[in-house]
């Protein structure tokens, strides 16, 4: 495979799914593996193929669940879960009609696999290195972290791919991000990935797929580098990817959809074969210190506005969009973050919601309340990280510190279901995007990683997390 | 998809940057199960006051802007998620075209699919066209061309498939069931099966 001229490991993912090469006049064909599917962004698409005679080409491949507008209000059956608004509520059942009609696995709320739909790919071991995984859902760059080629697709394009497996690209350029050295106590994934997009910037990577490298993300797990690759399209970029490694594979092993028995040992062995050979070129080149890495912070209205968490809002650039972004987060350059009042924290989203950031969370607020007039969500990615966080009392731990226990779900991180901010109020909240009115109309959203939410749930201000551990 | 050739219009201004698509369209309103209707809630929320009526501040409900099928925006347009409601929002409004010194990726593909332009020109243009609103632009989508100030005009970088498709008004799929041949040989002669 990697005989010629050397590759990276995007390279070798995409020349594996070249249907057709692409041409001055045409894009290429790439041929897709896996497509998960959600309410959301698949209506338009199921009534197109209805429209034109068409049935799902691969209903194999394809893979629903639902998770945006979803309620995650805790219910004793999931009989009892109500979806709140009409149109939400129609949305559900159109996905639910259409994938029984065109024979589509649906994991819906009967099933124990329910989630967020980048949580449930991976923990059923469907996601895996080497495929290309797409999804009508801009962070599915988090499948990358399997050294999978995964990216966010429209609607359009989810109607492509359903009526033909396949999608129509340009190949984009690669970004190599190598971060180094080992990291301080407190800081964790989304604090490098948060200190990453702050450093390129949130167009640091349009156009290109990043491969995150370096012993500070081959000592990570899988939790944490979804965690990176999650927020790959917060720099703009087209996916993010990591080379599988032991790491990966003892993730995969035994999980339902993982191969088994000869065939696990023969994909382990291709797995092998994926990552960058090591005079691969990439277009362009960013190096990290991962040691000098603080835990992070957003304090305006885009990701790329971070800082440390214990230093002060910068002082106002020339840009007027600087200026507009602090006005709405009512902060004022030179002031230090640490003392803004919090009214939310949000544990939850594609991002943050997995076993081990809600163990990061429970271990910050053992034994400890969180502040008075906070309000607190903890909202596990999927009802298999419920269950298994359940066994190991981490429900327990976050109710006796006053925060909510709720079912899984995509949650306050969109403001598309029940779960919002209200209008003022501050929220910090270890989702991905802190834009204007996110997680509600007038939210004011600080984007940090599961332990400074923890911390900053009780102080009741933002806070550094690091005297907590 | 309508075939889109020319465009003379008026242009609208938004200067801000990395204006994301919470902004063009908020996630609220994705829970539509349709296509139609979006340009209702376009930039809802710099759009409408909290009474709901419109916001005399905001460029679009000025009457200048009426009927102006042009959008000119700060870098980095259409940020932020993979919501096709975007370009369906501007396309239901009346936008045909958003021009840009940057236009993010998911966006711009979304928006060649439905017959809405994204044209990202060089800052010395685009500077032009922010301290010009209002300004009549000439859009040639076939020889990819962009007339401002009299005469005055520059070339664009588009895709040579995404321009065939958007002036002769194909649909995509209908390219890729064409080769149904090539993906079914794919699939039979690939070395694994996922």
């Amino acid at each position: 495979m990697s005989a010629g001229h050397p590759q990276t490991s995007f390279d070798k993912v995409w020349a594996d799914h070249i249907v057709k090469q692409e041409t001055a006049d045409t894009p290429a064909i790439v041929y897709v593996d896996l497509h998960l599917i959600h309410e959301v962004t698949t209506p338009q698409a199921f009534t197109l193929l209805r429209e034109k005679g068409l049935p799902v080409r691969r209903p194999d491949l394809t893979l629903g669940t639902l998770d945006h507008s979803t309620p995650t209000t805790p219910v004793r059956s999931f009989k009892d879960l109500a979806v709140v608004g009409e149109s939400a509520a129609n949305q559900v059942l159109r996905m639910q009609e259409n994938c029984a009609e065109f024979g589509v696995e649906l994991l819906g709320f009967e099933s124990d696999h329910r989630g967020i739909v980048h949580v449930i790919g991976p923990e059923l071991g469907a996601t895996q290195p080497g495929k290309t995984v797409v999804c009508g859902d801009s962070h599915t760059s988090t499948h990358g972290a399997f050294g999978a080629l995964a990216f966010g697709i429209g609607t359009t394009e989810v109607g492509h791919v359903l009526a033909t497996q396949c999608l129509l690209q340009r190949k984009p350029k690669t970004l190599a991000i190598t971060v180094h050295g080992d990291f301080q106590p407190g800081v964790t994934a989304k604090d490098v990935i948060l200190g990453i997009i702050g450093q390129i910037g949130i167009d640091g990577g349009t156009g290109h797929v990043i491969e995150y490298r370096g012993e500070g993300i081959s000592m990570l797990d899988m939790e944490a580098r979804m965690t990176i690759c999650n927020m790959s399209i917060e720099a703009g970029a087209r996916a993010g990817m990591i080379a599988a490694d032991d790491t990966t594979f003892e993730y995969l092993a035994g999980r339902p959809k993982s191969p088994s028995g000869a065939e696990w040992d023969k994909a382990v062995g291709r797995w092998r074969e994926l990552c960058s050979d090591p005079d691969a070129d990439f277009d362009k080149s960013v190096e990290i210190d991962g040691d000098k890495l603080q835990p992070m912070v957003t304090f305006g209205t885009n990701p790329g506005m971070v800082v440390p968490v214990s230093d002060p809002v910068p002082e106002a650039s020339g840009d007027p969009g600087f200026r507009e972004a602090l006005d709405y987060m009512q902060l004022a350059p030179g002031k230090p973050l640490s003392e803004t009042p919090v009214d939310v924290v949000f544990v939850g989203s594609c991002t943050n919601s997995r076993l081990s950031d809600l163990q990061q969370a429970a271990d910050i607020l053992r034994d400890r309340r969180i502040a008075e007039g906070v309000t607190m969500l903890v909202v596990p990615g999927s009802q298999q990280v419920k269950k298994e966080a359940e066994s190991l009392g981490l429900h327990e731990v976050f109710e006796s510190a006053g925060a909510q226990w709720r079912e899984s779900g995509c949650s306050m991180c969109l403001g598309m279901n029940n779960d919002t901010v209200a209008s003022g109020n501050l929220c910090v909240s270890t989702s991905n995007r802190n834009f204007e009115g996110r997680q509600g109309i007038g939210a004011r959203t600080i984007l940090a990683s599961p332990l400074t939410a923890a911390a900053s749930a009780i102080e009741g201000r933002v806070a550094d997390p690091r005297k907590y551990i | 998809m309508k075939a889109i050739r020319k465009i003379n219009s008026c242009t609208t201004i938004l200067s801000k940057s990395d204006i994301d698509t919470d902004q063009i369209i908020p996630a609220r309103f994705l829970t539509t199960t349709s296509r139609d209707g979006l340009g209702t809630h376009l930039f809802n929320d710099w759009r409408y006051l909290k009474d709901g009526s419109e916001n005399p501040d905001l460029v679009l409900n000025k009457s200048e802007s009426k009927g102006c099928e042009v959008l000119v925006t700060g870098h980095n347009f259409g940020c932020g998620s993979s919501r096709e409601h975007a370009p369906w929002a501007l396309l239901d409004y009346g936008i045909r075209a958003v021009i840009s010194t940057g236009i993010a990726d998911i966006f711009r593909s979304n928006s060649l699919k439905n017959g809405l332009l994204p044209i990202v020109v060089d800052d010395d243009t685009h500077e032009w066209l922010i301290s010009n609103p209002g300004a009549n632009v000439d859009i040639d989508v076939t020889n990819s061309t962009l007339s401002i100030n009299k005469g005055n005009t520059v070339q664009f970088a588009i895709d040579g498939f995404a321009r065939h498709c958007l002036i002769e008004g194909v649909d995509q799929l209908g390219f890729l069931q064409n080769e149904e041949d090539a993906i079914r040989r794919f699939e039979e002669t690939r070395s694994w099966t996922p």
